[in-house]
């Protein structure tokens, strides 16, 4: 009896021991991103309209020069609060080819339609990593689901950059940046000081660009958030209702066993 | 109990072609159930509507996904995004494979502690072993599904494996591909058999049913009811509870679908499958962990292999590795230890498997390991032998009626 007590304790100290120690252990990848809070944080958050457009304009201008977002079309931006009118607008500011031919077999171009997804800046991978030093931009569309801690980290790369440590040696093409696993990037800092003028009168500088990028992004990756965010309070609601008439149900049944 | 029809229509059904009878035979409502099962005899049930909820969710995406390694997963994003309550399919599906493997680690669990695999149920308890492993083998070959960086990296790492096994590891690991590298035949099998196994389990679900109402449910006494005193019909008695229960798990499980849907799964999984781009760490689904941590505690790739499937087949022997003759462990002062002991372990192989398989992590594998199947080896025969159970109850309504006062002549050694 004493032994098999031991043996628990022994064996208990041995699953905590290492819990406490992995924080260490993942330090030595990168840094946690600071976390800020969001508006569609919690049980009732929601995307920030204006925050979100801040954002897609910060795409439009600045990131979109080397990332596609190949999953998102215009027609999704009235999501965001644009009108009918804004989205056509911004669909028909880009040229793209049709999908089929015209009747002459050839293909074509056209102004974009909201139906189109976002035109992508480059013609396939090989261009995009030809023209960015061998690392192809990845796609956006899902950048903020497809990085652990999704948006923070987004925001930390955009402000994360600084110079290397003096052991570090960058070449032609390469930057450090503190919150990029492995530090040497492939794209330089993106964003400086009033890269955009905000429509809004907001100040551009590099943190709220970083935010509001990072905010756009979110919503590009989960657009249905809001939806299944409010479809899951009335389901949990329901829910709690009927396990309490159940439970009542059950008490009752039950009643005359005991 | 025969059934009672009393529509003319039902019964000129079962004149003919008796399936209502047969259909209450397998979950008779009728049935007698021992009067005092606790609330782990509800996972049970948890697990069949678990079941009945992923293929209707997979069913539903089976019709706008695409099984084609360059449009798999844009056509699972297509779910997500264009199909109307596609995100909802789809994330009660990732989702629900998860809870359907808590639900049934629980009930396997529920079912070590009550010694339930023990004569008259050794049947019952192989089949639903038989279910563990087409669970294992539906959910890992879902997850290679939406064709992301994890599922190209785990079926890659998984299937490789089998290499192990010398001569015939390398040809039975090309023909599982189809092919030279997980690739394009690789993604269709796996969908093929995804649709398939899940019908599998609902037959295999059906058999474990039918030798469950052979001789009724174990209970937390681990005493064989004796007589009408000591049951109650399952309806109405544990279909409420059956679904205040439900109601429960419901709200978890719609916690993590509303609320946290990607939680448990992975962001790689959000990057598109690249042959070329290894991540950092490949790390397969948490249910797969305790085992993925056995396979990695092993130095040797074949002996590895063998420990993790070992690790589930040696649940076939229980009926013989427990020497006691008591099945509950409430009367088991000391195995009772040793079965907290071994939850344990669990635990400690399922936070290993997710780590990179160094330093703590991999000796805390390794001792965990090596107790997991020390507990059925050595620990189970000896303490049956040696153990002196505390004196059990003449019968189930013993306890419940007699306010607790146990006779002694039932003592020990024998529920028979
Ligand atoms: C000049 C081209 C260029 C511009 C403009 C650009 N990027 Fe990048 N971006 C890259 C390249 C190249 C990479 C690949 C870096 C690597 O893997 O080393 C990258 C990678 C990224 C990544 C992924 C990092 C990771 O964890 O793999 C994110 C996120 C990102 N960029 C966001 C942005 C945002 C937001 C903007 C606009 C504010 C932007 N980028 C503008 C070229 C660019
Ligand atoms: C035993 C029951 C089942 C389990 C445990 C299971 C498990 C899984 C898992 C883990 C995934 C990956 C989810 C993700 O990460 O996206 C998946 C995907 C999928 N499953 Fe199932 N599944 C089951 C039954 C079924 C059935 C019966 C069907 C079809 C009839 C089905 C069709 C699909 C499809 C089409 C996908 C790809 C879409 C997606 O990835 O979301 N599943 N399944």
């Amino acid at each position: 009896m004493r032994a098999l007590q031991a043996l628990s304790l022994v064996l208990g100290v041995a699953l905590a021991a290492p819990a406490l120690t992995v924080p260490a252990l993942a330090a030595t990848e990168a840094p946690k991103p600071p976390s800020l809070s969001w508006s569609f944080d919690g049980v009732f958050g929601t995307f920030d309209r204006a925050a979100a457009q801040r954002g897609f304009q910060v795409y439009k201008e600045v990131c979109s020069a080397c990332h596609s977002m190949n999953l998102v079309a215009y027609r999704n931006l009235r999501d965001l609060g644009f009108n009918e009118a804004e989205v056509k607008a911004i669909a028909a500011s880009v040229e793209v080819t049709d999908k089929l031919p015209n009747d002459q077999g050839e293909m074509f171009q056209r102004p974009g339609l909201p139906s189109d997804k976002f035109k992508a800046p480059f013609a396939n991978e090989k261009a995009a990593a030809a023209a960015n030093s061998g690392k192809a931009p990845p796609d956006l569309s899902l950048m903020a689901k497809a990085r652990p801690h999704g948006p923070d980290y987004i925001h930390g790369l955009m402000i994360g950059y600084e110079e290397p440590p003096a052991d570090v040696k960058l070449t032609a093409g390469q930057s450090y940046n503190k919150y990029f696993p492995g530090h040497i990037i492939a794209m330089a800092p993106p964003l400086a000081e009033d890269a955009v003028s905000y429509t809004d009168g907001t100040k551009a500088t590099v943190d709220q660009m970083a935010s509001d990028v990072a905010h756009f992004l979110m919503w590009a990756a989960e657009p249905k958030m809001e939806e299944r965010k409010r479809i899951g309070f009335q389901a949990i609601l329901f829910l709690i209702v009927a396990t309490g008439v159940f439970y009542a149900v059950k008490r009752k049944v039950w009643a005359d066993l005991h | 109990m025969a059934l009672q029809l009393q529509n003319p229509i039902l019964k000129w059904i079962e004149y003919r072609l008796p399936v209502f009878s047969t259909i209450d035979h397998m979950v008779g409502s009728g049935y007698p159930t021992p009067k005092n099962l606790n609330y782990l005899w509800n996972f049970g049930s948890l697990a069949g509507i678990v079941l009945v909820v992923q293929i209707v969710t997979g069913i539903v995406l089976a019709m706008h996904y695409t099984p084609h390694t360059s449009l798999a997963f844009d056509s699972v994003e297509h779910i997500m995004r264009d199909v109307n309550y596609g995100w909802l399919m789809r994330y009660l599906h990732a989702n629900g494979a998860s809870m359907f493997f808590v639900v049934v680690y629980i009930h396997i669990f529920r079912g070590l502690y009550y010694g339930s695999y023990k004569t008259p149920r050794e049947l019952l308890w192989f089949i639903g072993i038989i279910i563990l492993l087409a669970m294992m083998a539906t959910a890992f070959m879902g997850y290679v599904l939406p064709w992301g960086q994890m599922s190209f990296w785990g079926a890659t790492v998984i299937t490789n494996l089998f290499s192990a096994f010398p001569f015939i590891g390398d040809p039975i690991v090309t023909w599982l591909w189809g092919g030279f590298a997980v690739d394009n035949p690789t993604l269709n099998r796996f969908f093929s058999l995804h649709f398939l196994l899940p019908f599998v389990i609902v037959g295999l679900v059906m058999l474990h049913l039918l030798a469950l109402h052979q001789h009724g449910s174990n209970n937390p006494l681990g005493v064989e009811k004796k007589g009408p005193q000591d049951t109650i019909p399952f309806h109405p008695y544990y279909t409420v509870k059956d679904l205040f229960g439900l109601g429960v798990f419901l709200i978890f499980f719609a916690y993590w679908v509303f609320f946290n849907p990607n939680y448990l799964g992975h962001p790689d999984n959000y990057i598109p499958a690249n042959p070329l781009v290894t991540p950092a760490h490949i790390v397969p689904e948490w249910y797969f962990l305790p085992f993925y941590a056995i396979l990695r505690a092993v130095p040797d790739k074949l002996g590895g292999v063998l420990l993790m499937f070992g690790a589930i087949l040696i649940l076939f022997l229980l009926p013989w590795l427990d020497t006691s003759r008591v099945k509950s462990s409430r009367f088991r002062p000391i195995y009772k230890q040793f079965y907290w002991v071994f939850v344990l372990a669990c635990i400690g192989l399922l936070w290993a498997g997710g780590q990179p398989p160094e330093g703590l992590p991999l000796y805390l594998s390794r001792v965990c390991t090596v107790y997991y199947f020390a507990h059925f080896l050595v620990v189970m025969p000896l303490v049956g032998w040696f153990e002196r159970p505390r004196p059990l109850p003449a019968s189930i309504s013993e306890p419940v009626l007699g306010g607790g006062k146990l006779p002694a002549g039932a003592a020990a050694r024998g529920t028979h």
